[in-house]
């Protein structure tokens, strides 16, 4: 085995590990530090790839910006143990069969699908950060300037509902 | 690097706990209140503004990200780069303007 | 090419220990400084000068006892000093320390990792930090503790947006995001910092707020939050953030003399008429002198200026650091259009 294919593996394994830790673990604090793990795990995937870029955007915007946002949303939920509400039964069978049929379409669209692993564009430089620059300025202009109105609309958004709040409150 | 680092750093950590003296009471290890006693624990919710900062953070990093292979690449796109990322970074200060302009950002408040 | 593997391991360890004994002595010359400047003497027991201080007191935080309160999450605890030390310790893998040097033929270059992506990596590595602070700090469930690391990660996040734009405009100038062709760019033209003087300056502000400096300390003002996120902890746990804080000054003063101030170049360095290995070495010791000058800057601003107030802190952050960051890249990019430097 070589040093790239044994690299493929641990990070596969720590990233599989790390997403069940999500799910499992009773402290959601502890979710999310898992979820950090998994997303570095998965910007480890991107570096053997060569898609340097897209490794470090990984890092910096979903382990870095996104997740200090979600920390943020679970420290103030009030986590203290007492106040736990249980949860109710119906709530709970209807998680099992939504989950159920998510599974049921996911397995069947895997099964019907004619992707190759082994041709992902594993190597190559298109991933480095001169080349996708060229590609996103130039061929794909439009997504690019559509993106920023999105992100005004999210600015909008994001003030107005916590203004809404803070008003009430 | 990280390797030195984290073996550095977990020698260091198991050596203060073998090596430090253990006298451990009830009162010694509550949270500390300034000398008095606790009230409640600090699992309270806080305000919106640092949860709204954190949003704004997001939407202003992924920006910022998006200027960076443009900025590789600027000589080479030239002004026609330039424009287009004009238009980007205006509809971006238009956004800053209007949140300034809200008031989403005035902690005195 | 095992040659070369084995000596990164080496450089590794070289560089991970000058970062230690570096950050080390900082904290004696704080209190030099701080001791000169208010008229004291400062440390002088422990060997001369106080020299000893240091190690002193390194050895008297491992010998403390280690207190974890009883409502606090066990593991988080420990684990929220231990990465803020791994990751202030990290960034110091894509600093080029110096040209390199040459023995039988074979090149050592002194940077530990060559990646395309340096900046980025110094970014990741920085926008990370946070988590140590945060998990520190509301793993110690004390409510000083708490505000905090909601203080320290809400300047850490607003400050680090102002930076990246700081830096978009020096990337527009290099055209490149690989550090050690940073470096190499300012031996044939001139220093950054000439192009670049708005840049740099919201660069370093934003670097006393990313480390937590005074005059942004506020996530440990003593006065009001008694010792912020660290306050439940003791021992090396203490001392790690405490340590962590001094590394990664020196870390980013090594940032700013490598991105700004032209790194190991110096002026005339080419027309002294020096060998290759000798001036290798020449150059090494000017970038450590430009680290020490950032360095002596850090503390100086701490000890003269008062701090700030929490919402002049954000109102610094999003309403003048932001838009003068932006107003930085609109103004290079018509300069370097109309200059014809396209």
């Amino acid at each position: 085995m070589s040093l790239t294919e044994i690299a493929f593996y641990f990070l596969s394994f720590l990233a599989i590990f790390s997403a069940l830790a999500v799910i499992l673990s009773k402290n959601p604090v502890y979710s999310v530090l898992y979820l950090i793990v998994t997303f570095f795990s998965i910007a480890g995937h991107y570096f053997l790839m060569n898609a340097q870029f897209l490794a470090a955007v990984h890092i910096i915007v979903y382990a870095g910006a996104i997740m200090v946002l979600f920390l943020y949303v679970i420290m103030m939920l009030n986590l203290n143990e007492e106040q736990e509400e249980k949860t109710k039964n119906w709530v709970k069978i209807a998680a099992v069969v939504s989950a159920c049929s998510i599974m049921l379409i996911l397995v069947s669209l895997i099964s019907k699908s004619t992707y190759n692993m082994g041709k992902a564009p594993m190597a190559g430089d298109a991933g480095l950060v001169q080349n996708l620059g060229k590609v996103l300025y130039k061929d794909y202009l439009l997504p690019f300037e559509l993106a920023s109105v999105l992100f005004l609309a999210a600015m909008v958004g994001a003030v107005y509902l916590s203004k809404k709040e803070t008003s009430k409150s | 690097m990280a390797l030195v680092a984290a073996g550095f750093v977990v020698t260091t950590m198991l050596l203060t706990h073998l090596l430090g003296p253990k006298r451990k009471t009830k009162i010694k290890n509550e949270a500390f209140e300034c000398g008095i006693e606790s009230v409640g624990n600090a699992r309270t919710p806080f305000s919106i503004k640092y949860f709204l900062v954190a949003i704004l953070f997001v939407l202003f990093d992924v920006e910022v990200i998006f200027m960076y292979p443009w900025a590789v690449n600027f000589r080479e796109l030239g002004a026609f780069g330039l424009w287009e990322m004009f238009t980007f970074m205006g509809l971006m200060v238009v956004g800053l303007l209007y949140i300034i302009k809200k008031g989403a950002l005035n902690w005195e408040k | 090419m095992d040659q070369i593997i084995i000596y990164k391991i080496i450089l590794c360890a070289i560089v991970f220990v000058v970062t230690l004994g570096a950050a080390a002595y900082m904290t004696w010359g704080e209190r030099k400084l701080a001791s000169w400047l208010q008229d004291r003497v400062g440390p002088d027991r422990a060997g001369p000068f106080g020299l000893l201080q240091p190690i002193a007191d390194g050895l008297k935080m491992l010998f403390k006892e280690e207190m974890i309160p009883t409502h606090s999450n066990k593991w988080l605890f420990i684990l929220g000093p231990s990465f803020f030390m791994l990751t202030a310790c990290m960034t110091g893998a894509v600093i080029p320390w110096g040209a390199g040097f040459t023995i039988d033929g074979t090149f050592f270059p002194m940077q530990i990792a060559d990646i395309n992506i340096g900046l980025l990596y110094m970014l990741g590595v920085v926008s990370i930090g946070v988590y140590g602070i945060m998990i520190g700090g509301w793993s110690s469930n004390n409510k000083f503790a708490l505000l905090g690391a909601l203080r320290a990660s809400s300047q850490m996040i607003s400050y680090e947006v102002a930076m990246g734009l700081a830096l978009i405009a020096l990337v527009m100038l290099t055209g490149t995001l690989n550090l050690g062709e940073i470096v190499a760019q300012q031996d044939a033209d001139y220093a950054y910092i000439v192009y670049q003087p708005l840049g740099f300056l919201i660069f370093l502000i934003c670097a006393f707020a990313e480390t937590n400096r005074a005059p942004f300390d506020l996530p440990e003002s003593e006065s009001e939050l008694v010792g912020g996120f660290h306050t439940e902890y003791s021992s090396m746990k203490l001392g790690f953030f405490l340590f962590a804080e001094y590394i990664n000054m020196f870390i980013s003063s090594a940032v700013m003399a490598s991105l700004y101030f032209g790194g190991y170049n110096f002026p005339f360095q080419h027309e002294l008429g020096l060998e290759g290995n000798l001036l290798s070495a020449i150059q090494t010791a000017v970038f450590l002198g430009k680290i020490l000058i950032f360095i002596f800057v850090f503390m100086w601003v701490r000890w003269t200026l008062p701090r700030f107030r929490y919402d002049q802190l954000m109102n610094l952050g999003w309403k003048v650091l932001l838009p003068l960051a932006i107003f930085n890249i609109f103004i290079t990019g018509l300069v370097m259009y109309f200059t014809g430097k396209l």
